[in-house]
């Protein structure tokens, strides 16, 4: 399975800010669209960088100023997937690599993200859906004559 | 104040478009909700049900269909209806079943095929892999296909498990074909193809191919064709070899070895040999004279990994010609747009959230339209897969309604959706019908020592079962 595939059934919707957002502007959209993670995009719509939960956890630890942009406090070196990337080799990057919201670029654009949670339902699915296969084999089969 | 449907006076009308497993699971998820009263009318193109399960699974994977089984069970449901033969965006359309239904759900599945974007792509010889595929199941739009059997050599283009398929079929016996349901126009074709030599083709390594291992451990049994693979294209390279390692998984682990098996095999001298190539991509056919296939120029790759790990084909400046004179590409399907509903062309499915079909400018959700199964994921996933997302989408219909978020049909009588069918296409096909053709087809495999021998044109089937089209004044 593909990235692509996972992208299709959510929306491709990715809600970007530019890196002069406050931070307390930035919180207060993640809680209100009920989101993990804010891509942060230039005024050209080029990929910056990418702020989570996690960064904000460290902010408050640490007292940082929320009224400072969030390009004081995003993470600069984002790694981006693609389309075609391979479900299992995101998995494995994105659990050695410790981030959990990949940011999916096709010819140079944003078109979706995806999260750690995605794939591990997307996963989940396709395991369930070989089981259930296999089941029903068996049972329906079993009653043949 | 309108009351909200789902109770016995007021059922929630749900229409289903595509007869698949996508729409079965779908109905399933639907109809066994207890408090609630759903009716589900299920409208399919094609006189009989089932989708891919009747038109792509392979004829010699008879104990794969067995899950029609599981459908008819479904289908026995009272509040369940069928009509046969009826297309969406030809016979209704989006802004009739407004008319009738609270809800819409597409499950249309992916009805063409990707391509591969290379120069001689459609030279005569020359084939989708989804039209070779409908042509043996017996697929009524595709009997009149013809395959140049009279080929020595053959190539099939990609290793996911469509190409395995086709392969295997160009390789089976006649004896083996006997004992499938393949449609009569294949068997006969096949029973004198000449094919020697099917040219696998994958562009990337062991590790990465889709195949899964039954299936290649299936190709390494076949009465009538020797597999061939080379030592040094199952050779893992670093980046896979590491892969393999941090990944922990047997499975693939199992396959690798598979392959690598198959390098030490000694050809038995079979009349047929499957060959399984890796780190090749085509990139152009060449015709003869007759602007026939007569070669493709295949380049090497080597694999490079992506910022995500993921090791994509990179082509090398080696190049090698091999002489073939039929391709079937094997790429992936493709699902196509329906009248009047969004469609994302690039990714070719229907852009959506959870199965919550979305309008293209403003992302939010269109009112009482969803999606199911290949069209609304892509094309990926084997039967089963399609049960957990279509109960997704099911739970999505199932929060809309309780919002009350839910079309306003006028007429939101079962009887009434009746009418509008049976004016648009007389010649609608219900599951009692079906049954009927079923048992026909099973009779007449029996008659041919076979499990089923289908009927493979619209016409045909109609007659069977006694519907005559009407004369038009
Ligand atoms: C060649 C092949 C072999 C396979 N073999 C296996 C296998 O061995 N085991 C396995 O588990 N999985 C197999 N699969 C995968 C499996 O078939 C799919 O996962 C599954 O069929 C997808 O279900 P679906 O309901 O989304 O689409 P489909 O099964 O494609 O169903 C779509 C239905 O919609 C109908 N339709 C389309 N357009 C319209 C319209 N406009 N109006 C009305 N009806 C319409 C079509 O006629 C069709 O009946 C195979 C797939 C292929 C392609
Ligand atoms: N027996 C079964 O259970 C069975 C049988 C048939 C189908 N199915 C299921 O149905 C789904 C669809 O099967 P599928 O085989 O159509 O798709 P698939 O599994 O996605 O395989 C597609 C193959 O085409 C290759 N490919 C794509 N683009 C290419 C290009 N431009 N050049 C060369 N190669 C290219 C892919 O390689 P890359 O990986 O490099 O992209 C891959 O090997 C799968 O989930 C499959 O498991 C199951």
């Amino acid at each position: 399975m593909k990235v692509q595939n996972i992208l299709a059934t959510k929306g491709s919707k990715v809600h970007t800010v530019l890196p002069d957002l406050p931070i307390r502007e930035a919180t207060a959209l993640m809680v209100q669209h009920n989101i993990g993670a804010l891509v942060i995009v230039d005024a050209a719509g080029a990929l910056v960088g990418i702020l989570s939960e996690r960064d904000i956890v460290r902010a408050v630890a640490r007292n940082q100023d929320v009224g400072e942009p969030v390009s004081r406090l995003m993470t600069r070196t984002v790694i981006a997937g693609s389309l075609q990337d391979d479900l299992s080799a995101v998995m494995r990057t994105m659990t050695e690599k410790r981030f959990r919201h990949l940011p999916v670029v096709d010819h140079g654009q944003l078109v979706g993200m995806v999260s750690i949670g995605d794939l591990v339902k997307a996963q989940l699915a396709q395991y369930q859906g070989e089981i259930e296969t296999l089941v029903t084999q068996i049972t329906q089969g079993g009653s043949q004559p | 104040m309108t009351t909200q449907p789902g109770t016995a006076e007021h059922p929630l009308r749900v229409a289903i478009i595509g007869s698949g497993p996508a729409a079965f699971y779908a109905a399933e998820h639907l109809l066994k909700q207890p408090d609630l009263t759903v009716t589900v009318d299920m409208f399919d193109r094609l006189p009989t049900p089932f989708g891919l399960v009747r038109g792509g699974v392979a004829p010699d994977h008879q104990k794969i269909k067995t899950v029609t089984k599981a459908f008819d069970g479904i289908a026995a449901n009272p509040r369940f209806r069928f009509f046969g033969n009826v297309e969406f965006g030809l016979h209704v359309t989006l802004d009739d079943l407004r008319q009738y239904y609270h809800q819409i759900l597409y499950a249309t599945g992916a009805q063409t095929d990707r391509r591969m974007g290379i120069p001689g792509e459609d030279l005569t010889g020359s084939h989708p892999a989804t039209e070779f595929v409908a042509w043996y199941n017996g697929h009524p739009d595709y009997r009149g296909h013809v395959f140049d059997l009279s080929q020595e050599r053959a190539a099939v283009v990609g290793v996911g498990n469509v190409a395995i398929d086709v392969a295997r079929i160009l390789c089976r016996t006649p004896e083996e074909l006997l004992k499938t349901d393949i449609a009569e126009h294949a068997f006969e074709a096949l029973r004198h193809s000449r094919i020697k030599e099917v040219y696998l083709l994958g562009r990337r390594g062991p590790v990465q191919a889709a195949f899964t291992n039954p299936e290649v451990k299936e190709v390494g049994e076949m009465a009538g064709a020797d597999v061939l693979v080379r030592a040094d294209e199952v050779q893992l390279d670093p980046l896979s070899e590491a892969a393999l390692a941090a990944s922990d998984d047997r499975t693939l682990r199992k396959k690798v070895e598979i392959l690598q098996g198959y390098a030490l095999r000694k050809p038995d001298g079979k009349d047929r040999r499957l060959h399984i190539r890796f780190l090749v991509s085509p990139v152009e056919l060449i015709s003869d004279a007759q602007g026939r296939v007569a070669r493709m120029k295949l380049v090497r790759n080597v694999l490079v990994a992506s910022d995500t790990g993921s090791l994509n084909a990179k082509a090398t400046d080696q190049f090698e010609e091999l002489e073939v004179g039929l391709v079937f590409r094997s790429v992936g399907y493709r699902g196509v747009a329906l009248a009047g509903v969004p469609f994302h062309e690039r990714w070719g499915v229907i852009l959506n959230d959870k199965g919550r079909v979305l309008d293209p400018d403003s992302k939010q959700p269109l009112a009482g339209q969803y999606t199911a199964g290949w069209i609304k994921r892509g094309p990926s996933g084997v039967i089963g897969t399609n049960k957990p997302d279509s109960v997704e989408t099911v739970m999505a219909m199932l929060e809309d309604l309780a919002k009350g978020q839910v079309l306003a049909p006028s007429q939101p009588e079962a009887a009434a959706a009746e009418a509008l069918v049976r004016a648009r296409q007389p010649l609608s096909v219900s599951y009692a019908e079906w049954k009927r053709l079923d048992e026909l087809e099973l009779q007449r495999g029996q008659t041919a020592g076979r499990p089923r021998l289908k009927f493979t044109s619209v016409p045909d089937m109609l007659s069977a079962l006694g519907k005559t089209p009407v004369p038009t004044p």
